[in-house]
C-alpha cells in the first residue's frame, strides 16, 4: 500500500490581497479556486471533505499531517467531496488504519479534487485570521504569482451567492439505516402515503440546504422516520405531508441569498415542532425577522466551547460557519438565546418563546467532533411528542 | 460557580524525592497550583520532603514543612495548623496514598480536615484494581479479562483460568512497580510474589495480555459543574506491555479517526464521571486492538501524572495551575485562558505542530541489569520535542536526549553495522535503542511489515522512519555536492548540521556557513493552544524550517538561560531549580529572562517562569539559532549542569558573551594537568594521581601511586564509570571501560583515600570576593560518590582548624580559577590532612539544599554577579551558619533493578534527595532517613554484619543499640567480636551457610534494621541476596559503619522525644 516516491508538482496558492504560497499539488496538474478558510479539527478529514457546508471553500487544515488513517467508506457525510481544494502542511500518503480502504490523494483524484501541500499553513491562517475569509486561486499550470492574484479576484464572493440550491437534492427520497432510498412512487412523494411508520415512529422532514448524513443518522437513531425533500420544496408541499416534525440543514455559504427558503419556513413556523442546525438557524433566523452577517473568519474546528444558557453547561462542539445571526436583532419578546460561544460570544442557538421552534449554529451531529451536544435530537423528539 | 469562601487554609500534599516514575514534573505541578492557590489569596500550607524543588522555596507557600511525608508528621502538621482542607492529587501517588492512609486513621475527621480535588471513595474507585473493574463494567466499557489474588494461591488459581502471557498490576502503586508481564509459571510466580509485596493492601491483579496493541493516554479535567473537556490525546509509539513512561510517544494521535476518536473520548468523560473525579485532572489510558479497532480500558489515575505534565508542555494548557483553581470551587468557564488572554479554559486545545516524548534511561550505571523495557517503568527522565513533522520533531527529540546522537542516524554515532540477527533480537526486545535499531533494519533491507511484526509498532511511524532514512541515503548519495533543494529538506525534517556533515564529509560549522549564504534558517512557531484561531500572548517557542517567523524579538536587554535538559542520574532537578531561580533574578533586575530547555517536567520550561520559553534541543546548533534570533547580551551556561557547561566552549567560539564563570577557567578545572598546576601554585593537595591513555600506562602509574586506585574517565558527570580498584588484575578490566567512556579524553587514575571524611563546599565568588555558601560534612566516608551519600550542614565532627582550611583553601582556588558565580569543591579530610577531589566551576547538585538549610538565595546572587553587581552591592559578604541543623540524604532507584547490588560507591546511583531539619543531628538525621522510606525502628532485632575493619568501629553502634533495648542479630564474626567484648547477641546462619539464615528472618519479619558493611569478596553473594531482600521488604539498612552509626543516634533521639514539625519560615525567622 506505500507509494514510493510520491510525484509532487509544482503549484501557487494565490490570495485576492496578494498574498501567494509556493506549494505542491499531491493530486496531480490542475487548478482551483474558492474562498480560503481554515478548519482546527486534529482528526475528521474525511468528513470535512464530504461536508456540503464547504461547497466552493477552499479548506486548509491547521493540523500538520493529514492522509495518516487514509479514507473509508464509512466516514462520508455527503456523496461528494465537496470542498474545492483541500490544503495541508504534510500530505501523508501512506496510511495505517483498521478501517483504512485508501490514500487521500487517489480519494481527491478519482473526484479530481486538488490536494495542496507544502506550505507554511500556519502562516496562511495566522493570514485568514487577521484578514479575514478571502478569494483564492490555487494552479499547477500557472506559474506567475501576479495572474493568480487576479485569477483570485475574479471569483465571486460567497457574499450574495446561493449554494444551498445547488448541493441541494433535486427529489425528495427516504433515509433508512445509513442508506438513501429513492421515493418508489412519486405521486406518494408529497402525501401523507409516504410515511410508513406513522404511530411507531415522529415522522420528520428534513429540508436538505447541503445536510450531512449524520445529521440524518441521528434524527433516525432518535427514533424517527426522515424523509429528505429539496430545498425549494414549499410550504404546502410540506402541509399535505403533514409530518410530525420539520428539519432545517445546515449548508453552505450565505442564508440571505436563500430567500425562497426564508419564506417557506416563515410560512411553516408554528405548523409543527422545528428544528434547525447551522444555515439552518441563520434562515430560521431571518424567518422570525432577524439579521445575519458574515463573520471575519468563522468558527471551523472541533473544540468550539458553547456555553448552555438553560443548564449553565458547556458543550464541547463542532462549528464549521462563516455567517451568523447577529443577536441584536432578535426579537426578545419571542426569542430567547438558549446558547452562547465561550470564544466570543456570539450566537449559538435560540428558540421561540411561543412556538416549537428551536435551532443551533453548531453541530449537535458532530462528525467530526465531539457529541457533547447530541441531546438535542432528543429535544426535537420530545417536542413533537408534546404535540 | 466562583471560588469557595469557606475555606481558607489548604495543605498541599507534594511528591517527595525524586525516584522513577515521580520525577519533577510533580514540582512543575505543585509549584503551579501552590502559585494558583496563593494567587487566589488562600492561605497555603506544603509539606514536601525534597529541597531541590521550587516549591518548597519560603516564598512558594506560607508555611513550608520540608518534613517526610508520613501520616504520622502530616497528622502532626495537620494538628498544629489545623487546615480547613487538603489537595492530594497534586503530589503524585505519594499525596493520594498519604490522604488514604490519614482518612483511615481517622485524621482527615478527627481535625475536620476535607479532601479537595479528589475524594477518599473515587481514589479507591480508580486506584484498586478490582474496584475499578467492577466501575467499568457498570459503564460499558471493556478491561482486559483479569482476576484479582491477595494470596499465592489466588494467583495460580486465575493464571490456570487465563494461561499465559499474563500482566502483573499491583494495586496502589506507580511506574508499574512489581509488576511485569509472565511468560510462564516460573517467572509468574516470582513476579506475584513481588507484586503482592509491593502493593499498598497486598493485592494484584493478574490480567490477560494485550501485549502489541496500540496504547493512548488522554488528558481528562472536569469541574463541579460537570463540565468535562479532553485537554490532550497522546499516541504511544511503543505498543502494549511497554509503560507508557519508557514509551516514545506522540501527541496529538496520529492514527486515529475522528470516530475513534470521539469513542475513546466519550470512554474517557464516562470513566472520569463514573470513578466520580468532581474536579481536577486525570489520565485514562487506552489500548486499541490494532486488527479492528476493539477498545479496552487500561488504567485511570484520578490526579495530574506524568503525562499531564507532558500534555500541559505540549499544549500549552496549565492542567495543574488549572486543577488547583477548580479544586476550589471554579468552573472552567470562569477561568481565562492564559495563553490568548481571551478565550476561557473551557475548551480544547487544538495544536498545529506534532510533539514527541523520548524517554532517557542510565541502563549504563545498572550494567546488572539487562536493557529490557516491561511494564515497569525504568527510564529517569524525558525529552520533548515540537516540531511541525513528525520526521522533525523526532530528529529533534533524538538530539535532545544528549546521549551522544544528533537525531536519527547517520550522525557518526550509529552502532558499526549490526548482524541482521543483532537486530532482530533488538527489535523483539524493546529496549533504549530499539528506535535506532529500527533504522538499521530498514537499511538491513527488512520490509516495514517485518520490522512491524517484530516491534509492533504502528507501520505508520515505521513507514516515517523509513521517509528519514531515504533522505539521509539522498543526502550520502549527493555527498559534497548537496544540492540547496535536498539541504533544505533534510532540515525541514529535522536533520542537525552534523548529522548532514557527517553525511556529506564535511563539518558541521561549514554547514551552517552554507546555510547563512543560501538564507536556510529555523523560524520560530507560537505553542497558542488553538492553532492560531486567536491571538497568542505568552511567548513560548519552537523551531522548525518554514517560511514565517513569529519570535517577537524585544529590544529591552535580555540574557539566555540554558537548561539541563533530560534528568538522568547526576544531573536532575537541582539544576532546573538553579535555572528557575536565574530567570525570577533576571526578571528582578528588569532584565528580560529567557529559557532554553528540553525537559517537559520541569519548572523551567512553564511557559510563565521566564519572559521567553524557547522548547529547544539543547545542542550548538539548535542554541546558536536562538541567540542569532534573540541577540542577548549574555549566556548563563553554569546552572544547567554538565549539558550548557559542555556548550560553552562551542558558543563562546562562535562569539557568544558568556556571562560569569569563562570557558578558560572552566577548562582549568576540568583539566587535570592544568588543575594540577592551580594546586601546586596554591600549595593545595590533592590524592596523588596520574593520568593514562593506555592499559600499559594505567597499570605502570597504579604501581607507583599504589593501590586500592579510584580510576574514572575525564570530563563526565555523576562519577560516570568510575571504580576504586584494588588489583592490577581489576585494573586493567576496568582501565578499558574507562578509555571508551571518556571518548578520547584520558583515563585519571587517583590514590584511593581509604576511612577519610568527604566534604561538599558550595561557594559564590564575584571575581574578587569569594564567599562560602555552605560547609557539607558527609556521612558516609569518601569513596561513596557525594550525590549517593547523606550530608550535614553545618559540618558536626570537623575541627575548627580543618574548617578554616577548607575556607581557605576554597577561597584562593575560586580566585584563581577566576570564578564568577558559582563554585563546588569536593575535598576528603584523612588524619587532619585536606585533599582536594575535584572542584565544579558552576552551581551543584547541592545548591537548593544549602539554600533551604541557610536561607540564603545562592542561584539568584549568583545570577546577580554574573550581572556584574559585587557581593559587597548585594550585602552578601559572610557565610550563614545556620543555629539548627540540616541533613540531606540520598534516594535510590534499586527497587526497579532487581538484579542490581545496593552497595553505594564511586559512581552515582540514586535519583533523588530529601532533607531532615532539627536541632540535633540524631533527630534530623531521622527524619531525613524518614524522608527517604526508611521507617527506623524504635524496638525489635537489629541484624548486624561488619566486614573486619568496621569491627571495632561498630561496637559503640552496638553498645547503643543494645542499651535502648535492641536484641542484635548477627553473623558468626561479628557476633564472636560481640561477644568477646561483652555486647549480647544471637547469631545465625549467612545465606551459604544453611537454612534457617538471615534472609529467611527478614521474610519472617524478625528483623526491623540492617547494618551490612559486606563480608569481604568471599561471600559477596550473600551479602548481596542480604541486601536485595532489605530493600524487598523495605526494611530499613545501612551499608557503611558511618551511616550505622547516624542511624543510632537518629534512632536515640527519636526514642527520647517524639520528632516534631518545624516550617521553613519558622527556622528562618532567626535571621530577620
Ligand atoms: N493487560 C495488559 N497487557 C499488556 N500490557 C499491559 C496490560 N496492562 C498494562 N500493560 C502495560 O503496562 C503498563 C503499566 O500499566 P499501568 O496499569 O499503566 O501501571 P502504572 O500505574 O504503573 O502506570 C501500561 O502502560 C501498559 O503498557
Ligand atoms: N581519591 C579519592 N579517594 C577517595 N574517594 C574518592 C577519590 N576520588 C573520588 N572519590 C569519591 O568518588 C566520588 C566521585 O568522584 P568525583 O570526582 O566527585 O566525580 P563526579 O564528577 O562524578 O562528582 C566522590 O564524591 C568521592 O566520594
Ligand atoms: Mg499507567
Ligand atoms: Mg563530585
Amino acid at each position: 500500500m506505500i507509494k514510493d516516491d510520491f510525484i509532487m508538482i509544482k503549484a501557487i496558492l494565490a490570495l485576492e490581497d496578494g498574498r501567494t504560497f509556493d506549494c505542491n499539488s499531491f493530486t496531480g496538474r490542475g487548478e482551483a479556486s474558492g474562498e480560503a478558510v481554515f478548519n482546527t479539527s486534529m482528526t475528521g478529514y474525511q468528513e470535512v471533505l464530504t461536508d456540503p457546508s464547504y461547497r466552493g471553500q477552499v479548506v486548509t487544515m491547521t493540523y500538520p499531517l493529514i492522509g495518516n488513517y487514509g479514507v473509508n467508506p464509512e466516514d462520508v457525510e455527503s456523496d461528494r467531496i465537496q470542498v474545492a481544494a483541500f490544503v495541508v502542511r504534510e500530505y501523508e500518503d501512506f496510511h495505517s488504519n483498521f478501517r483504512s480502504r485508501g490514500s487521500l490523494a487517489d480519494y481527491l483524484m478519482k473526484q479530481n479534487v486538488m490536494g495542496i501541500d507544502g506550505l507554511d499553513t500556519r502562516a496562511l491562517t495566522l493570514h485568514l485570521r487577521n484578514s479575514g475569509a478571502m478569494r483564492v486561486f490555487v494552479s499547477t499550470e500557472n506559474t506567475d504569482p501576479l495572474s493568480c492574484v487576479n485569477k483570485a479576484r475574479q471569483i465571486p464572493s460567497m457574499i450574495g451567492q446561493d449554494l444551498a440550491t445547488v448541493v441541494s437534492t433535486g427529489c425528495p427520497y427516504r433515509w433508512i439505516k445509513g442508506e438513501i432510498i429513492p421515493i418508489e412512487n412519486h405521486a406518494d412523494a408529497f402525501t401523507q402515503r409516504v410515511w410508513k411508520h406513522r404511530g411507531s415512529k415522529h415522522s420528520v422532514v428534513a429540508y436538505d440546504f447541503g445536510i450531512k448524513y449524520n445529521i440524518l443518522r441521528c434524527i433516525e437513531q432518535a427514533g424517527c422516520e426522515v424523509v429528505v425533500v429539496p430545498a425549494s420544496t414549499p410550504a404546502g408541499f410540506i402541509r399535505t405531508m403533514s409530518p410530525d416534525g420539520i428539519f432545517l440543514s445546515n449548508g453552505p455559504g450565505d442564508p440571505e441569498p436563500v430567500g425562497y427558503a426564508v419564506e417557506t419556513i416563515r410560512q411553516l413556523l408554528g405548523y409543527r415542532p422545528i428544528f434547525g442546525i447551522c444555515l439552518g438557524i441563520q434562515l430560521l433566523g431571518l424567518a422570525v425577522g432577524a439579521k445575519t452577517y458574515k463573520l471575519k473568519f468563522g468558527h471551523r474546528g472541533s473544540n468550539q466551547p458553547v456555553k448552555n444558557l438553560k443548564t449553565g453547561r458547556i458543550e464541547i462542539t463542532s462549528q464549521n460557519h462563516g455567517f451568523a445571526v447577529d443577536m441584536k436583532t432578535l426579537n426578545p419578546e419571542d426569542i430567547e438565546v438558549t446558547h452562547l460561544s465561550l470564544n466570543d460570544n456570539t450566537l449559538e442557538g435560540f428558540r421561540h418563546r411561543s412556538l416549537p421552534v428551536f435551532a443551533v449554529q453548531y453541530h449537535p451531529e458532530a462528525s467530526p467532533g465531539p457529541n457533547d451536544a447530541q441531546y438535542l435530537f432528543d429535544d426535537f423528539t420530545r417536542l413533537m411528542t408534546a404535540r | 460557580m466562583p471560588k469557595r469562601k469557606n475555606i481558607k487554609k489548604i495543605l498541599i500534599i507534594g511528591a517527595g524525592p525524586i525516584i522513577i516514575s515521580q520525577g519533577c514534573e510533580f514540582d512543575y505541578s505543585g509549584t503551579q497550583a501552590c502559585k494558583a492557590l496563593k494567587e487566589e489569596g488562600y492561605y497555603v500550607v506544603l509539606i514536601n520532603s525534597n529541597p531541590a524543588t521550587i516549591m518548597t522555596d519560603p516564598d512558594m507557600a506560607d508555611r513550608t514543612y520540608i518534613e517526610p511525608i508520613t501520616p504520622e508528621t502530616v497528622a502532626k502538621i495537620i494538628e498544629r495548623e489545623r487546615p480547613c482542607a487538603i489537595l492530594p492529587t497534586l503530589g503524585g501517588q505519594t499525596g493520594l496514598n498519604t490522604a488514604i492512609k490519614l482518612s483511615e486513621k481517622g485524621i482527615l475527621e478527627k481535625y475536620g480536615v476535607e479532601l479537595i480535588g479528589a475524594t477518599i471513595p473515587s481514589i479507591k474507585k480508580a486506584e484498586d484494581r478490582d474496584l475499578f473493574r467492577k466501575a467499568m463494567e457498570k459503564i460499558g466499557l471493556r478491561i482486559p479479562r483479569s482476576g484479582i489474588a491477595t494470596s499465592m494461591d489466588e494467583c495460580r488459581k486465575i493464571v490456570s483460568e487465563l494461561g499465559f502471557p499474563v500482566i502483573i498490576r499491583p494495586s496502589f502503586t506507580l511506574g508499574g512497580t512489581g509488576g511485569g508481564i509472565a511468560y510462564n509459571q516460573e517467572d509468574f510466580d516470582v513476579i506475584a510474589k513481588s507484586g503482592l509485596d509491593a502493593s499498598l493492601n497486598t493485592q494484584i491483579m493478574i490480567e490477560e495480555s494485550v501485549i502489541g496493541w496500540k496504547e493512548f493516554e488522554l488528558e481528562v479535567m472536569r469541574d463541579n459543574n460537570d463540565n468535562v473537556v479532553i485537554i490532550c490525546s497522546i499516541e504511544n509509539i511503543d505498543p502494549m506491555g511497554i509503560h507508557t513512561g519508557d514509551s516514545i510517544t506522540v501527541a496529538p494521535a496520529q492514527t486515529l479517526t475522528d470516530k475513534e476518536y470521539q469513542k475513546m473520548r466519550n470512554a474517557a468523560i464516562a470513566i472520569i464521571r463514573e470513578i466520580g473525579v468532581d474536579t481536577g485532572g486525570s489520565n485514562v489510558q487506552f489500548a486499541i486492538n490494532p486488527d479492528n479497532g476493539e477498545m479496552v480500558v487500561v488504567e485511570m489515575n484520578p490526579r495530574v501524572s506524568r503525562s499531564s505534565a507532558l500534555a500541559s508542555k505540549a499544549t500549552g494548557y496549565p492542567i495543574a495551575k488549572i486543577a488547583a483553581k477548580l479544586a476550589v470551587g471554579y468552573t472552567l468557564d470562569e477561568i481565562p485562558n492564559d495563553i490568548t488572554g481571551q478565550t476561557m479554559a473551557a475548551f480544547e486545545p487544538a495544536i498545529d505542530y506534532c510533539v514527541v516524548k523520548i524517554p532517557r534511561w542510565v541502563f549504563e550505571k545498572f550494567p546488572e541489569t539487562k536493557d529490557y523495557l516491561t511494564t515497569t517503568m525504568k527510564s529517569v527522565g524525558e525529552a520533548m520535542s515540537i516540531g511541525r513533522t513528525f520526521k522533525e520533531a523526532l530528529q529533534k527529540g533524538l538530539r535532545s536526549l544528549e546521549i551522544g546522537r544528533y537525531g536519527m542516524g547517520g550522525d557518526g554515532k550509529d552502532f558499526i553495522s549490526p548482524s541482521l540477527s543483532e537486530i532482530i533480537e533488538r527489535l523483539a526486545n524493546p529496549n533504549s535503542l530499539r528506535i535506532f535499531y529500527i533504522r538499521h533494519a530498514i537499511l538491513h533491507g527488512m520490509s516495514l511489515s517485518e520490522i512491524h511484526a517484530l516491534t509492533r509498532i504502528d507501520p505508520w511511524f515505521i513507514e516515517q522512519i523509513d521517509q528519514i532514512v531515504k533522505i539521509e541515503l539522498e543526502i550520502r548519495r549527493e555527498g559534497e555536492n548537496l544540492s540547496e533543494e535536498l539541504l533544505k529538506k533534510a532540515k525541514s525534517n529535522g536533520f542537525s548540521d552534523i548529522q548532514i556533515a557527517s553525511l556529506t564529509g564535511s563539518v558541521e560549522q561549514n554547514i551552517k556557513k552554507r546555510r547563512m549564504e543560501l538564507g536556510i534558517f529555523p523560524v520560530y512557531k507560537l505553542v497558542d493552544t488553538c492553532s492560531a484561531e486567536f491571538a497568542a500572548s505568552t511567548p513560548y517557542y519552537y523551531s522548525t524550517y518554514e517560511t514565517e517567523n513569529e519570535a517577537r524579538v524585544s529590544e529591552r536587554k535580555k540574557v539566555l538561560i540554558l537548561g539541563g535538559g533530560p534528568n538522568r542520574i547526576g544531573q536532575g532537578i537541582e539544576f532546573d531549580y538553579c535555572c528557575v531561580h536565574a530567570s525570577f533574578a533576571l526578571r528582578e533586575e528588569g532584565i528580560e529572562s529567557i529559557m532554553v530547555n528540553s525537559n517537559p517536567e520541569t519548572v523551567s520550561t512553564d511557559y510563565d517562569t521566564s519572559d521567553r520559553l524557547f522548547f529547544e534541543p539543547l545542542s550548538t546548533e539548535d542554541v546558536l539559532h536562538i541567540v542569532e534570533t534573540e541577540k542577548p547580551f549574555g549566556v548563563i551556561v553554569q546552572f544547567g549542569g554538565q549539558t550548557p557547561l559542555n556548550l560553552s566552549s562551542s558558543l563562546f567560539n562562535a562569539g557568544v558573551t558568556i556571562l560569569g564563570t569563562q570557558p578558560e577557567s572552566i577548562d582549568k578545572a576540568e583539566d587535570r594537568k592544568l588543575f594540577q598546576a592551580m594546586l601546586h601554585k596554591l600549595g593545595l593537595v590533592q590524592p596523588e594521581n596520574a593520568t593514562a591513555t593506555s592499559v600499559a600506562e594505567a597499570l605502570l602509574v597504579a604501581e607507583k601511586i599504589g593501590y586500592p586506585v579510584v580510576v574514572r574517565p575525564s570530563y563526565v558527570l555523576g562519577g560516570r564509570a568510575m571504580k576504586i580498584v584494588y588489583n592490577p588484575n581489576d585494573l586493567e578490566n576496568f582501565t578499558l571501560l574507562a578509555i571508551a567512556a571518556s571518548s578520547g579524553h584520558p583515563v585519571l587514575i587517583d590514590k584511593f583515600l581509604e576511612d577519610a571524611i568527604e566534604v561538599d563546599v558550595d561557594a559564590i565568588s564575584d571575581g574578587k570576593n569569594t564567599v562560602i555558601g555552605g560547609i557539607m560534612e558527609h556521612i558516609e566516608e569518601a569513596g561513596i560518590h557525594s550525590g549517593d551519600s547523606a550530608c550535614v550542614l553545618p559540618p558536626y565532627s570537623l575541627k575548627p582548624a580543618m574548617i578554616e582550611e577548607i575556607k581557605t583553601a576554597t577561597k584562593a582556588m575560586a580566585e584563581e580559577l577566576g570564578v564568577v558565580g558559582l563554585m563546588n569543591v569536593q575535598y576528603a579530610v584523612k588524619k587532619d590532612r585536606l585533599f582536594v577531589l575535584e572542584v565544579n566551576p558552576r552551581a551543584s547538585r547541592t545548591i537548593p539544599f544549602v539554600s533551604k538549610a541557610t536561607g540564603v538565595p545562592l542561584a539568584k546572587l549568583a545570577t546577580r554577579v554574573m550581572l556584574g553587581k559585587t557581593l559587597e552591592e548585594l550585602g552578601f559578604t559572610k557565610e550563614t551558619v545556620p543555629p539548627h541543623i540540616s541533613v540531606k540524604e540520598a534516594v535510590m532507584p534499586f527497587n526497579r533493578f532487581p538484579d542490581v547490588d545496593t552497595l553505594l560507591g564511586p559512581e552515582m546511583k540514586s535519583t533523588g534527595e530529601v532533607m531532615g531539619i532539627d536541632y540535633e543531628l540524631g533527630a534530623a538525621y531521622a527524619k531525613a532517613q524518614l524522608g527517604a522510606g526508611q521507617n527506623l525502628p524504635l524496638d525489635g532485632t537489629v541484624f548486624m554484619s561488619l566486614k573486619d575493619k568496621d569491627k571495632q568501629g561498630a561496637l559503640g553502634v552496638a553498645r547503643q543499640l543494645n542499651d535502648l533495648g535492641f536484641r542484635l542479630m548477627t553473623t558468626s564474626g561479628t557476633g564472636a567480636f560481640f561477644q568477646s567484648n561483652g555486647i549480647p547477641n544471637k547469631t545465625i546462619n549467612k545465606v551459604s551457610a544453611g537454612r534457617p539464615d538471615i534472609v529467611d528472618a527478614i521474610m519472617n519479619g524478625e528483623v526491623q534494621l540492617i547494618i551490612n558493611t559486606g563480608f569481604g569478596n568471599r561471600t559477596k553473594q550473600d551479602g548481596y541476596q542480604l541486601r536485595r531482600a532489605a530493600i524487598k521488604y523495605n526494611i530499613p539498612y545501612t551499608t557503611t559503619l558511618a551511616g550505622a552509626i547516624a542511624m543510632s543516634k537518629g534512632i536515640a533521639s527519636m526514642r527520647q522525644k517524639l520528632l516534631s514539625v518545624k516550617s521553613l519560615q519558622e527556622y528562618r525567622s532567626y535571621h530577620e
